[in-house]
């Protein structure tokens, strides 16, 4: 661009201390090391100058359009985190005008500087009033131009509008500043599909981290990989690794001065959190131990000492993780186990630990039954169950999901497993399960779904499009007989490979829930959630 | 110890006597009477005690009658008067807070068969045709209630088997004046196209929102389903109960069979059961003295009345 040319001339000239430290916090960042609080700042000044010069330069149209896009982002963001969204990461430049300029911010109070800024938004709200609006301002940041006003509008989240460029363009400008990698889609999506991530199995995005990694703690990096890989699979096993990895940073963890560890290390969790779903979009049950976690940390009073604290935090893990999880599928064991009666022939999909946790306890109570493991591609998840099964010395049969109008008349119960639980009581799980379900309810065969409270979300959801996650497509790949038809699948334009990882299940499918709470209809999610939030 | 059995089985007959003495109430009413009784006569020393022998009591009332109705209606009665917060140091004035509870307890539920008749009967239009299944307090109620609001109606009873109680439904709608017709319960199917709705009642209603009925119920759900005709039940809210049946064969046989057969009868295959499951898909409305409820309505109320 012929500007920063020329402001580069500039800058030559007037090589100032200030130059030489913003150099050096490039250098930094480009590092990895993690920015100090003075440097973030001094970087997030300088994007504020750039971008006030560019405006001078730019016509008053534009001008009008960014400072409209600066105004409405900034009011709904923390004053210090506002000027980064400003300008797009555009080289660090500084002239000798704004050098001084520069050196007096930082005496000018937080305060003073959010009145500044509204009054500058008043001023350009009041002359934008009888302009046409551009088309360019995307739904998110529509209902964000009024948030004194009205009441907060549910904003998407991320991970289901990829299709959208200005959604995406938050997001990478979010990542920059948390300083975590941004991983990029793979292959062609189907359309249908095309809002959400398609990530590819072998770019993870580790790549991108230096080692050692001193942004991102190293246990949480483990884990993402771990995600990204599929090696740590399943609702319980991921939220019971992320709460280890939690504690790890925790233990790890040391207040820095002048900070109060109850919001500082909420701060600290936000990029990791990031990290993570970039490795893979967050279960609906991480985000509620997340969310657990969050609400625990900022409780501990600011009186508390730091060793006392962390102590206090690890103990609250640990305890979430035994009544929600552990002691919570012994109680559904107590409930499911009433349900089997001797003679019975009961039907599973995929590997559910708590499915197979309950087989197993109503086998070692003697219970007489046998299972049938019913199994798809390209996960074949149902192995590992199977393996399990018959270990413990449980009769099972083994099919995949093509021969399911076959062996049901056999069937006398259908046990599944859930991924979440939402709101009007649809039931997200594995893909598959709807078309188990259905097949069942056809064929007049109760369908029982084993769910843990804290897997219930507040989520709406009436189909799988929605949200939904797709898996890397080179899975459906196969090799048969020294051929592998699919190989070349990306040069082919009209075709692409649909990997879904998840459907919804609606209500009427469902014959009874089993939770900690007890058995419920699938109508009666709202209620429990409900009681839950009154509880809390 | 010796004089908590002899109240035990002293009380077994009250409970007999109070039934036959009045056929008009409902048996959990005269059950929670019962239990009622033996609560003031106990003499245990501990709460902890005094709870025990309340579900021992219960337990000998299931055994005289094996209704659902009995068995829900002692569970509630027990949650109901040990809810409060018995912290008083004496135990005499624990135990007349328990019965005050216990008196409030069983008034409430004697009105609860008026609240229903009043919420039903507008349901039933004028020149309407309806249709129900064996002997019910509470739909006789509803239907007295709809005849006093000078409504014409016609009623078909099914016969019943194997107890014939429709015919007894049949001579009390005849008293009160109302045309009534008995039909054989294999005649559901053909007469489901003359009637405009359908009310039965209810021995237990479940936590699904399904009922727990005479035998014949679900057939006659399944008809009125195919002929999209509304099905409604009329139950009161302490026959509320904690079971979830899946398919006719889950629910438990001390409710399918009458009490002296159980303790009697080797083999239960042999035997006919008295009752069967409808499931709520079957059903439009429950009308319940707590409101007219959709059976996915009826696990909330659930949740609210035990937990």
């Amino acid at each position: 661009m012929a500007d920063s040319d020329g402001r580069q001339v500039v800058s030559i000239n007037h090589s100032t201390e200030e130059d030489v430290k913003l150099q050096e916090v490039v250098q930094a960042k480009c590092e990895g090391k993690e920015l100090t609080k003075e440097e973030k700042q001094r970087l997030r000044k300088e994007k504020k100058q750039h971008k006030k010069n560019k405006k001078d330069d730019r016509g008053p149209p534009e001008k009008e359009k960014e400072k409209e896009k600066a105004s409405v982002l900034a009011p709904s963001k923390p004053a210090t985190q506002s000027p980064a969204h400003k300008a797009a990461p555009v080289p660090v430049n500084a002239s000798a005008s704004e050098s001084p300029v520069a050196a007096e911010k930082p005496a000018k109070s937080k305060a003073e500087q959010r009145a500044e800024r509204r009054a500058r938004q008043d001023t350009e709200r009041a002359s934008k009033q009888g302009k046409k609006e551009g088309g360019q301002q995307s739904a998110s940041s529509k209902p964000k131009a009024t948030p004194n006003e009205l009441q907060p509008v549910k904003r998407l989240p991320e991970h289901i509008q990829v299709d959208d460029p200005a959604a995406l363009k938050k997001l990478a400008k979010k990542l920059e500043r948390q300083q975590v990698p941004l991983r990029s889609d793979y292959g062609y999506k189907v359309s249908l599909f095309s809002h959400l991530h398609q990530y590819s199995r072998k770019n993870p995005p580790t790549q991108q981290i230096s080692i050692p990694a001193t942004v991102i703690h190293p246990s949480i990096v483990r884990l993402g990989l771990q995600y990204s890989q599929g090696i740590i699979a399943g609702s319980n096993a991921r939220s019971v690794a992320l709460l280890h990895a939690f504690k790890q940073v925790i233990q790890d963890y040391s207040t820095p001065p002048n900070e109060e560890l109850s919001r500082d290390l909420v701060n600290k969790l936000s990029p990791y959190i990031s990290f993570l779903s970039q490795c893979r979009p967050l279960s609906a049950s991480m985000g509620n131990a997340i969310k657990y976690i969050k609400k625990e940390i900022s409780n501990i009073p600011s009186q508390c000492k730091e060793e006392e604290a962390k102590r206090r935090l690890q103990e609250c893990i640990d305890s979430y993780i035994n009544e929600k999880i552990i002691l919570a599928s012994e109680a559904i064991s107590k409930y499911a186990i009433e349900k089997i009666s001797d003679g019975d022939v009961i039907l599973v999909y995929g590997c559910s630990s708590l499915v197979n946790h309950i087989l197993c306890e109503a086998f070692e109570k003697q219970r007489k039954f046998r299972v049938i493991v019913v199994d798809s591609r390209p996960r074949l998840e149902g192995r590992e169950a199977l393996r399990r099964l018959v270990k413990k010395g449980i009769r099972c049969t083994y099919v995949l999901i093509s021969a399911l109008s076959y062996i049901l008349p056999e069937v006398s119960k259908v046990f599944l497993g859930a991924h979440a639980l939402l709101a009007n009581g649809y039931v997200m799980s594995r893909v598959g399960t709807s078309q188990i379900a259905l097949v069942a309810k056809a064929y007049n065969v109760p369908v029982l779904v084993c769910c843990e409270t804290y897997k219930f979300c507040e989520r709406v959801q009436t189909d799988s499009f929605e949200s939904n996650e797709l898996d890397d497509p080179d899975d459906l790949i196969v090799t048969r007989n020294g051929k592998t038809h699919l190989e070349n699948w990306q040069t082919v334009k009209s075709l692409g490979l649909l990997n879904l990882v998840y459907d919804v299940t609606p209500p009427d499918f469902v014959d009874l829930v089993i939770t900690d709470l007890g058995m419920i209809p699938c109508t009666s999610v709202p209620v429990v959630l409900r009681v839950k939030n009154v509880d809390q | 110890m010796n004089s908590h059995a002899v109240l035990v089985h002293t009380k077994d007959d009250p409970f007999v006597i109070k039934i036959r003495e009045d056929p008009d109430v409902a048996s959990a009413v005269a059950a929670i009477r019962s239990l009622l009784k033996f609560l003031k006569r106990d003499q245990s020393e501990t709460i902890l005690g005094l709870r025990e022998n309340m579900t021992k009591a219960i337990h000998r009332l299931e055994e005289t009658d094996s209704s659902v109705a009995v068995s829900s209606g002692g569970e509630l009665f027990l949650r109901f008067i040990s809810l409060t917060s018995l912290e008083h140091p004496d135990l005499s004035q624990c135990k007349n807070v328990m019965i005050e509870r216990g008196e409030l307890f069983l008034k409430k539920i004697s009105l609860s068969r008026g609240k229903v008749g009043k919420l039903c009967h507008t349901f039933i239009k004028d020149g309407a045709k309806i249709l129900t299944h064996s002997s019910s307090r509470v739909v006789l109620k509803v239907l007295e209630n709809a005849a006093a609001d000078n409504k014409r109606f016609t009623v078909y009873v099914t016969e019943s088997q194997p107890d014939s109680a429709g015919k007894l439904m049949a001579q009390k709608l005849c008293n009160l004046n109302i045309p009534v017709t008995v039909v054989l319960d294999a005649a559901v199917g053909y007469i489901m196209e003359k009637v405009d709705l359908v009310i039965v009642g209810a021995e237990g209603v479940v936590e699904s929102g399904g009922v727990i009925n005479k035998i014949g119920t679900y057939q006659m759900a399944v008809c009125s389903k195919a002929h999209n005709k509304p099905f409604y039940v009329v139950a009161e809210s302490f026959k509320f109960v904690r079971l979830y049946p899946l398919n006719q064969q889950d629910v438990p046989d001390r409710f399918k069979y009458k009490a002296d057969i159980l303790k009697t009868v080797k083999d239960l295959n042999q035997e006919h059961p008295m009752i069967d499951y409808t499931p709520p898909s079957l059903i439009t409305l429950l009308f319940t003295d707590l409101g007219v409820l959709t059976p996915s309505a009826v696990s909330d109320e659930l949740i609210k009345l035990y937990l």
